[in-house]
Formats: C-alpha cells, structure tokens, sequence
C-alpha cells in the first residue's frame, strides 16, 4: 500500500466490485469474467457446471434420506440413506466453502483492479494459481483419506445415537427412525441401561486412574533406581526392563490370560495353590479378583514405556543441581522432591496424559483378557468391561447400535476433557498457528 | 566404614528388587516358550519344562495345514504398505501445514488436534457399513486404507513440529537459487527430516502387527487374516486345546519383532520425546 500507485485511469474507476461480487454470487465464475480474468473464470464456470450436473441430484436425494431415513420399509435402505446423506452433507459444506471463496475472490479482484491494479500476463498467472494451489495440492490425498476414515465415521456415529438403529430396526426390512433424544433418556432412566452405565463408568474411571497410575509410579521407581551411579551391567539390566514393551501387546495378553485361568492356569496351579493352599482364586469368574488381574496385567504391559521415557530424562538432569543440593546438606528425599520429580513431570507432562487417554480406551487389555467378564447379573455388560468394550458389544454382540452411539458420545465428551487440556498446555500453539 | 556399609546394603537392596521385577518380567515370556514345545494341545497336561519336548507345533505351523505363513505374509503386506504410505502422505501434510499459509491452515491445526483423540474404534459401526458399500470389507485395502486415514492427525501433527525446527531460512536460499516448492522438499526437508521420518516409519510399521480390533471387524474369510486375528482363533474356540500352538505361531512373531525393538530402542524413545513434548 505505501508504493505510489498509477493515478488509474477512467476505465478502471467506473469498474464496480459490487457488480463482481454479485455476478459472482449468481454463478461462480461470472465475477472473474467479469474482472477480465477469463481463463480463472471458464474453470470456475466449469467446476461450478461439473457440480451441479453431476452432485445436484445425489445431494437432494442424500439430504431427503438424511431427514426422512426413508419412507417404505423394504425399499428405501435407512442406514444407506443415512452413509448417503453424511456423505452429502460433507460434499455440500466443500461446495459452499469453495463458492465463497469464489465470492470473496470475485470481490477483491475487483477492488484491486479498480484501485488500477494492471492484470499479471498468462505465464504470471499459470505461476501465481501454482504456488498458490500447491498446498491444497500437497494435503488432498492425506485429507481426502482423513475425510472418509476418520471425519465421515465420526459424523455417523453421531447421528446415530439420535435414531432407534438396532436388532428390531434394521434394514433392509425395517426402517430406521429420528427419536431425538429419547436414547439418552432412556440410558439415564431405564433401571437396566442406569445401571449398567453407572458401573461400567465407574470402573472405567477406576480403570483409568489406578492402571495408568501404577505403570507410570512402577516405570518412575525402577527408572531412579537404574539410574543409581553405583550399578552394573545397566545396559543388560534397562534392555530386560523394555522386554514387556518389545513383545506385542496382543500375545502377552492372551498369555496371561491363559495363565490366570481358574482351573489349569499357570497363577493358580504352579503359585496360589502350592503356596496358599485352597481351590486358587477365581481370577477370570470373580469381577473383583478379574479387574486386580487385570490391573496387574496393564502395570506389566505399561511401566516399560514410562521406565524408558524417564531413563532419558533422568540422564538429561544436570549434575550439577544435585552438587548444589548436597552443598545445601539435603537429604536424599529433598533431592528427590525438589529436582529429580519436577523435571521428569514438567518434561513428560503431555505424554502422561497421552497414558491416560490410551487406557481410557484400552480396548485391546479389557477384551483380549476375559471378553469384558465375568458376567454380572442384572447388566449388560460385563464384569470388566470398560466403555469402549461395551460399546463393541453392543455392536457387534446385541447389534444395539443407537445404544453404542449414545455410549460413544459421552466417552468423545470425556475424551475432550484431555483433548481440551492438550490445547491449554500446548501455550506456543499461538504462536505455531501463524508462519 | 558405617556409610559403605549402608552403600552395600542399599544397592543389594536394588539388584534383589531388580531380580523380583526381572521374574515377572520372564515368568509369562519363558512360560510361553516352554508350553510351545510341550506334545500334545492341553494346557492341562503341559508345563513350563517340557516332559516330552517336542517341535511338532513349529512344524504344524509350517505344514500345508495350516494358514499361518499366509498370516504372515498378509500381516507384512499391511505393515509394509502402511510404512510407506502413511510417511509420504503425511509427510506432504506435513510440508503444506509447516511452510505454507493457506485458508483454512490453523483450524485444520485444531481438526488434527482433536482428532487425536479419538479412537478409529468410536466410529466402527460406520468404517463397517463403510466398507461393506465400496466392496472393500474382508480385504487387506480396506484394513490399509483405514489405517492410513486414521494416523494422519497423529503423525501429521508429530512431523509438523519436526518441520518447523528446521530453519526457514534455508528454503528462502534455495527459492533464491530457483528452486520450486517440490524441489525444496524433496532436497532439504525430507533429507533434514529422516529421523522422523524414520519414526513414522516404524511405528506405522508396528501398529498392524500389534493391533487386533481392526483387522478383526474388517477380516472374515481365514485367507485375509492377519497374524493377530489368526492366532486369536487358535484358541478362541476351543481355548485349551490350541494353547500350545498359538503359543508356537506367538513365539515366531514375538522374536523377531523384539529383537528389532530393542535394536531400536533408544532411536524410538527420543522420536517420541521430542515430538511429545513440543506438542
């Protein structure tokens, strides 16, 4: 703005953004055909044209299906209609956001040509769309993909939870309805769902804490205890350490639970029975002594991770806080309190509550070990059942899906409980945010 | 003479604590290897010292019987298209968000933010129907497809930060130079970024082999399987009498995948450090 522009002419005075943005409002393209940027305006033309004769049609029928879910049972497919319709939703928000971009487009063209702006030559503007592209150019395949796998099924899952979706209301012979929010009274008022509900979330909040908390307490006290100056063979003992870590998840789950089984498992057979003598411990048929095993199991799996993190920390401590500190006359404890826990928590603080997210949603531990079990009388799920393994029962088990949504949504709220607090803490995220 | 006293004791104390925890560490992974070459199925009738040692269950894995090489490969196959899938596509994210200004940059930010934190698992009911209209449900494009997507917000984010460290300053000298934005990234970021890189790799490499959720929705036909979910049909059905053979198949993965971890170890802790704590 502070280089002199020419004095503009006549010709460019009389041009009027108004026209160019309504022009452009009426059908992209016009605007820029009207702001003599004619190649800019034949695709815009074109990409509008394309959309409109190949999209208009499915998107009309998507958004009908999106509000009716179909109106003859044995025809209209309501969770097709549903797919169709998310699907129609997303292509109609990508339409719009580009026909304002069009717009505003249109509008600052015009503006800057009536400001004397002298149009760039072909070749200019070959190379100005390019460089100006290349992002969108770059990000499409990933976005793309992103949209389909993670954004479209999230939306669905959404909806869902508002529609009776389940074993009596299924396509293709029966139709799928618009309940509003009579799901979710039901989860908070029908004696069952209540109860269900109230135990699982419990134990999962349970789960959460007390799994998460041990790993990272074991992980933190063998890690200060590895990194003790007088120790030998420390590369020897730390590769042991990770071991649990190195072997995949999935075996090792499967092994305990073979090995905590009530009658021929490894637990009771070779040390609970020989040393206690008795029948052993109902490990997979008690809920209570299953959630201590299983417990124990993600402590086993889990400190590995947290024992290697903080060895890296711990290494990175200068010493010479700790000769400050001995030239103090503190006591080891102090030492422990005021230098040792401050900068391993201060540095892993995100990736601690990464932990505790990821067991939140452990799916892997809870039905890989017992299926969710024991069963408990007067519920619907089991025993050790945390939400997310629930939620896959009552897909894939009782094909209950409105209920899986609903149980789904109240876990994303919880989820952005810990989403929310990355933000907070991630204070140069302003700063990322601008180039 | 007291103090080394107390020094000896103390560290005897440790070596004791560290021998408890190595224990437990070995007890179910040794357990494991011994009930491999026990004869016979039952759990029942097998200890962790074999009576009558036998490799029949590595052979009858190997024999035409049975799918598991075919497992395997299928696993590899997932893990080798996803390595480098998930690396090019997000390192072009990456590049997009960390160089360039665009509309929509900082909210898209957020979306990966978010994103995160979410579970492919919330949304299987749709990924499901999903599948099952475009034909591609019980088939490994699906299962790669779906990862691909789903690590984008992850690792995306994980690059970005990665990006951003390196100075600007020489993309500016280069575009000096000449150089298009294809040229900048293909001669100095991505050879910049190969620890990273090399981390997205890996990772992405692992989660099929260790993920059983997934390819358990996605998989129906025993051909399709992948390591996980074949080995979990061992002794889904009838769980006893397989144990020793799902032991053998778990053996032959679990080795060599935790060789190359503990090779990787150290490479992998600080990749994660540093992409973790720059958030």
């Amino acid at each position: 703005m502070t280089t002199p522009e020419k004095k503009p002419k006549k010709n460019f005075q009389k041009h009027n953004p108004a026209i160019a943005t309504i022009l452009s409002i009426l059908f992209a393209g016009l605007g820029q055909l009207y702001n003599r940027r004619y190649i800019k305006g034949a695709i815009f033309i074109v990409i509008e044209g394309a959309f409109l004769f190949a999209f208009l049609e499915a998107i009309n029928y998507g958004l009908w299906g999106l509000r009716t879910l179909g109106t003859i049972p044995g025809v209209d497919h309501s969770i097709r209609l549903l797919v169709l319709g998310v699907l129609s939703l997303i292509v109609t928000v990508i339409a719009i956001t580009l026909y304002v971009f069009n717009v505003l487009d249109a509008r600052k063209q015009a503006q800057k040509i009536k400001r004397g702006w002298v149009p760039l030559s072909f070749k200019q503007v070959i190379k100005e769309v390019y460089d100006y592209s290349f992002p969108y150019i770059i990000t499409f395949p990933g976005l793309f993909l992103m949209i389909f796998v993670v954004i479209f099924p999230l939306l669905f899952s959404l909806l869902l939870a508002f529609t009776n979706y389940d074993l009596y209301h299924s396509p293709p012979r029966n139709l799928v309805d618009w309940v509003g929010l009579d799901n979710f009274k039901n989860l908070f008022t029908v004696p069952i769902w209540q109860e269900t509900f109230f135990s699982v979330f419990v134990w999962t909040i349970v789960w959460t804490v007390v799994a998460t908390t041990l790993q990272i307490a074991l992980g933190f006290f063998l890690a200060v205890l590895v990194n003790d100056e007088r120790l030998k063979f420390k590369k020897l003992i730390r590769t042991i350490l990770i071991l649990p870590w190195a072997v995949p998840a999935f075996v090792t789950i499967l092994v305990f639970a073979a090995m905590f089984n009530d009658d021929f498992g490894a637990i009771n057979r070779d040390i609970i029975i020989p040393l206690f003598g008795g029948d052993g411990v109902a490990w997979l048929s008690d809920p209570l002594y299953s959630r201590v095993a299983i417990i124990m199991v993600q402590t086993w799996l889990g400190f590995p991770f947290i024992f290697a993190l903080f060895t890296g920390i711990l290494q990175s401590i200068s010493k010479d806080w700790y000769e400050a500190a001995d030239i103090d006359g503190a006591s080891r404890i102090q030492k422990f309190k005021n230098i040792t826990f401050p900068h391993v928590m201060f540095a892993t603080a995100p990736l601690l509550i990464m932990q505790y997210a990821q067991n939140f949603n452990n799916f892997n531990v809870i039905y890989l070990f017992n299926e969710g079990g024991p069963a408990v009388r007067g519920q619907n799920a089991g025993g050790t059942d945390i939400l997310i393994s629930w939620v896959y029962k009552l897909t894939f088990d009782t094909n209950n899906y409105s209920m899986a949504a609903v149980i789904s949504i109240i876990m994303g709220l919880i989820v952005s409980g810990f989403a929310f607090y990355q933000f907070r803490r991630t204070r140069s995220f302003k700063e990322e945010g601008d180039i | 003479m007291n103090s080394k006293l107390k020094s000896k004791l103390e560290l005897t104390a440790i070596y004791l604590i560290l021998a408890v925890v190595a224990v437990v560490i070995f007890y179910p992974l040794l357990w494991t290897i011994g009930m491999s070459l026990n004869q016979g199925t039952s759990l029942y009738s097998s200890s962790i010292i074999p009576d009558n040692f036998s490799l029949e269950h590595y052979q009858w894995l190997f024999s035409p019987e049975s799918d598991y090489l075919l497992w395997y490969k299928n696993s590899l196959i997932v893990a080798f298209a996803n390595a480098i899938g998930s690396v090019v596509l997000t390192a072009f994210v990456a590049y997009a968000f960390s160089r360039f200004k665009f509309v929509g940059r900082k909210n898209g930010l957020y979306i990966f933010l978010l994103l995160q934190m979410f579970p492919v698992m919330m949304a299987m009911v749709a990924l499901y129907i999903f599948l099952n209209m475009i034909g591609l449900l019980d088939s490994l494009t699906g299962l790669i497809l779906i990862y691909l997507g789903g690590q984008i917000p992850f690792n995306a984010w994980l690059v970005k930060g990665y990006f951003d460290t390196i100075p600007k300053e020489l993309d500016e000298a280069a575009k000096i130079d000449g150089a298009g934005p294809i040229r900048i990234f293909w001669s100095i970021l991505l050879p910049l970024a190969k620890p990273i890189l090399e981390v997205v790799a890996l990772f992405n490499f692992m989660a099929p082999l260790f993920d059983f959720l997934l390819p358990s929705i996605v998989l129906s036909s025993e051909e399709n399987y992948t390591l996980a979910v074949g080995l979990y049909n061992f002794i889904n059905d009838q769980f006893a009498n397989n144990f020793t053979r799902f032991a053998a198949g778990s053996v032959l993965i679990a080795v060599p995948i935790a060789t190359i971890y503990l090779f990787l170890q150290r490479f992998l802790i600080s990749g994660l450090a540093s992409g973790g704590t720059k958030g």
